[in-house]
């Protein structure tokens, strides 16, 4: 494994300045502490049910996510940077969206070829010519980033579709600072719980032109058995909103209702937490039990809002992601600030054979997967995995895209022999509405493994509090 | 307040309230089962508590003989049966899962403790010197339930849906261990009946706690069967008659009808059933018929529970 950028510092005496709190923390605190500290922390998770269910399962099917007590830190100065790149990163992806599902300028200029866009299974036709309000596809976007120096950056995904995590971003703030009140007082930590206000801002900020004085916004959840329900549930209740089934939505005379213990509520905006192809059974599967029939219309008449829009899936598609570089300067004018990790598109024959000549050093992903499921780690994996493999990526090529396999930067993390650096991303989430509002702060997902790079909950993966210190 | 959210909470505290009467039915059967005289006679008693339970049918289709271990198992673990223990707590904790955002913390985390660890019992570890301190727990899991209800929740929609599935089922449960009783206690010719009735009128009153309380209340040493009748029916000092049952029902409504400005038709449902059972006297209803009469009253409960849900639009 090649070097990586250890983010408290190369070693304990020299810790980077924003951990230097953290780092002395760290020289105090006893090993009870750190099991006792733990066991509470589970046990608030715990209580709350904030779990996440693990398919077929059975009975165990809701699990903790591990959380490790050593938070994540950045400068306000690296924070400020970050936050540029991600603002411009998700204009430009709203201004995409806006263009391909109109007057598609970007095939026109020869940015992008046109069959990567319309022969694309997650663009959706029925999109074409509608106008969301205020423009807007990705109102909620959880941009994935990795660290692999002092200065380096690099977006691995942007997930536009219902990206999840915040609730971890809230919780595990609400844990570390009921465990630790000192740490609090002695640095400032921006918070972070101003988050559901600011969902509920911008989800007020494009409700429908058909919608006069207030509006009403639902959240749309697949019910309790989705593996986010506690998160949707969680955003529901800070929000002071409903939480809604798809069953408790119906539409009637060209508007949007919820039934009620009394007379049906007219509905503006609709946070739905489930997939495109759920969403109508009219429009999209016909075998969806969970959507709503008739709502496209009503989205289409600008009778309600649906956020994030139908059609947004295409911005975080993985044969997209390696034009993002183009995309933002075609639409801000401007270089991209955050970085895109080098791509090697596997339906291009050239790169094909790059990619298997040098499979034990790159990371393979499948165009449309995610999860953390389906994917080579090279570097990580016995030959005989490769192999299998490389037999996959010769039968459908264009199902796969490669890239280096970075050096994840690492923060120290409690594991069994104690204090060790594990890898960490990064996923801040940026909300666009009248205004981009970011959160200072993120959900950092660590591999607990040692050596491992997969951060997902499914795999393994745990999370940590992340602080932006201010200034 | 979405009419799942409404169905939800009710059925949150239907399932409940049936957890902790499945247990009382247990405990029940498991103590004759102890008594002299079991041994001829404990095939009938289980199916007696399985039949009061309503899962003799459920029972039936999936065994073929009666035996202690497997009546305890079906009304306990069994997943197949909706209304075991087990089923009763996951539903309940479903339902509060779905509507955490109508409940307070309290209420949230006696359930989800509950559930938590009621699958972490095995039926291995019922044996049964075991089974009494199990049913012991699932009541208070119930009762420390129905606390944060009474004790957290304001009295708003949502508790007023939560009670109306509390005081339903709890009605239907009284009701249907006269309907499968009724005939021991019908009027014989003399006074006092054998030892064997004795004994059947005592569990009677245990199935609903009340052995004790009705001593308390008749100031009388003897088990009298109308009395015993009376007591289930018609006594609203007795928190599991039908009348008691049918105030809490009668409160939760007008709760609702000053909340929302309206009456339905169930508030007059609830009206007439309320004041037949007040005016209710022990020597007409055995008159007319005990058995017609419990079977008029489960069938009108039941056609309560409809109309409530018709009415606040349950899904």
């Amino acid at each position: 494994m090649t070097k990586f950028f250890n983010e408290m510092g190369e070693s304990a005496d020299a810790s980077r300045p924003a951990y230097a709190q953290v780092s002395a923390w760290l020289k105090t605190i006893a090993p009870n502490d750190v099991e006792r500290a733990k066991t509470e922390a589970e046990n608030i998770f715990r209580r709350q049910g904030i779990t996440f269910a693990v398919y077929g399962d059975g009975e165990s099917s809701e699990r903790l996510i591990p959380f490790d007590i050593i938070p994540r830190v950045f400068s306000g100065h690296e924070w400020r940077k970050l936050s540029a790149g991600l603002e411009q990163r998700v204009r430009a992806l709203n201004a995409f969206l806006y263009d391909i599902y109109h007057r598609q300028e970007i095939i026109r200029a020869g940015r992008i070829p046109a069959e990567v866009i319309v022969q694309n299974a997650a663009f959706v036709p029925d999109m074409v010519g509608v106008n969301p309000a205020r423009g807007i596809y990705a109102h909620i976007t959880g941009v994935d980033l990795v660290r692999v120096s002092e200065n380096d950056f690099y977006v691995l995904e942007d997930n536009c579709r219902t990206p999840s995590g915040v609730s971890y971003m809230l919780e595990g703030r609400e844990a570390m600072m009921r465990l630790f009140p000192k740490l609090f007082s002695e640095q400032r930590v921006a918070p972070v719980d101003g988050y559901p206000a600011m969902l509920r801002k911008t989800l007020e900020s494009v409700a429908p032109p058909a919608c006069k004085g207030e509006p009403t916004i639902v959240v749309l959840t697949p019910g309790i058995f989705n593996s986010a329900f506690f998160e949707h549930a969680f955003l529901a209740d800070e929000m002071g909103v409903e939480l809604c089934e798809g069953g408790d939505l119906f539409v009637s005379d060209g508007y949007l209702y919820m039934r009620t213990t009394q007379e049906p509520k007219r509905v503006d905006v609709i946070y739905r937490r489930i997939d495109d192809a759920y969403l109508d059974p009219l429009s999209f599967r016909a075998d969806s039990t969970i959507g709503i029939p008739g709502l496209i219309d009503l989205y289409r008449a600008g009778r309600v809002t649906i956020v994030n829009a139908p059609g947004t899936g295409i911005a975080d598609d993985k044969s997209i992601y390696t034009y993002l570089p183009d995309v933002i300067e075609f639409y801000t004018g401007e270089k991209p600030l955050l970085k895109n990790v080098p791509t090697w598109r596997c339906s291009d024959a050239s790169s094909l054979s790059y990619v298997l000549e040098h499979l034990h050093e790159l990371v393979v992903k499948e165009v449309h997967g995610s999860g953390g499921y389906g994917m080579l780690v090279g570097p990580t994996s016995s030959k005989a995995e490769i192999e299998n493999f490389r037999a996959k990526l010769k039968t459908r090529p264009s199902n796969y895209i490669a890239q280096p396999t970075l050096a994840l930067s690492a923060v120290p993390t409690y594991v069994d022999a104690g204090i060790a650096p594990r890898h960490v991303d990064l996923r801040p989430f940026v909300l666009s509405g009248d205004q981009v509002r970011i959160t200072r702060g993120g959900l950092t997902r660590v591999a607990l493994k040692e050596g491992s790079l997969v951060v997902n909950s499914s795999q393994g993966g745990g999370t940590k509090d992340t602080w932006v210190l201010e200034d | 307040m979405l009419g799942r959210t409404a169905s939800s909470l009710f059925w949150m505290s239907r399932y409940m309230e049936r957890a902790e009467n499945m247990a009382r039915l247990l405990e029940v059967g498991h103590r004759i089962s102890l008594m002299p005289g079991a041994i001829e006679g404990h095939r009938d008693e289980w199916r007696s508590t399985l039949m009061s339970a309503a899962c003799a049918e459920g029972y039936d289709s999936k065994h073929e003989e009666i035996s202690a271990e497997q009546v305890v198992d079906y009304l306990v673990f069994d997943e197949s049966n909706p209304s075991s223990i087990k089923s009763a707590v996951r539903t309940a904790r479903n339902n509060c899962r779905a509507v955490r955002t109508a409940l307070t913390r309290d209420v949230w985390e006696t359930i989800n403790a509950t559930w938590n660890e009621l699958v972490a019992v095995k039926p291995t570890d019922l044996s049964a010197d075991r089974l009494p301190e199990f049913l012991e727990w699932v009541k208070h899991r119930s009762m420390s339930f129905r606390g944060a209800v009474l004790g957290t929740m304001l009295r708003n929609e949502n508790y007023y849906f939560s009670q109306l599935g509390n005081f339903i089922e709890r009605a239907d449960n009284t009701a249907r261990i006269l309907d499968v009783k009724y005939f021991i206690l019908l009027p014989k010719p003399s006074d006092v009946g054998s030892e064997v009735d004795v004994q059947q009128w005592a569990q009677i009153l245990r199935s609903v706690s009340a052995h004790r309380a009705y001593r308390w209340f008749y100031h009388d040493s003897r088990y009298r069967p109308w009395l015993v009748a009376e007591f289930l029916i018609l006594r609203e000092q007795m928190p599991r008659s039908l009348v008691f049952s049918y105030q809490w029902i009668n409160t939760a409504l007008e709760g609702l009808a000053n909340i929302h400005g309206k009456r339905y038709k169930c508030h007059d449902m609830v009206g007439q059933s309320l004041a037949k059972l007040r005016a209710g006297k022990m020597d007409d209803i055995f008159q007319s018929g005990l058995h017609e009469y419990i079977t008029d009253f489960v069938a009108s409960n039941r056609a309560l529970s409809a109309s409530i849900a018709q009415t606040y639009h349950f899904p």
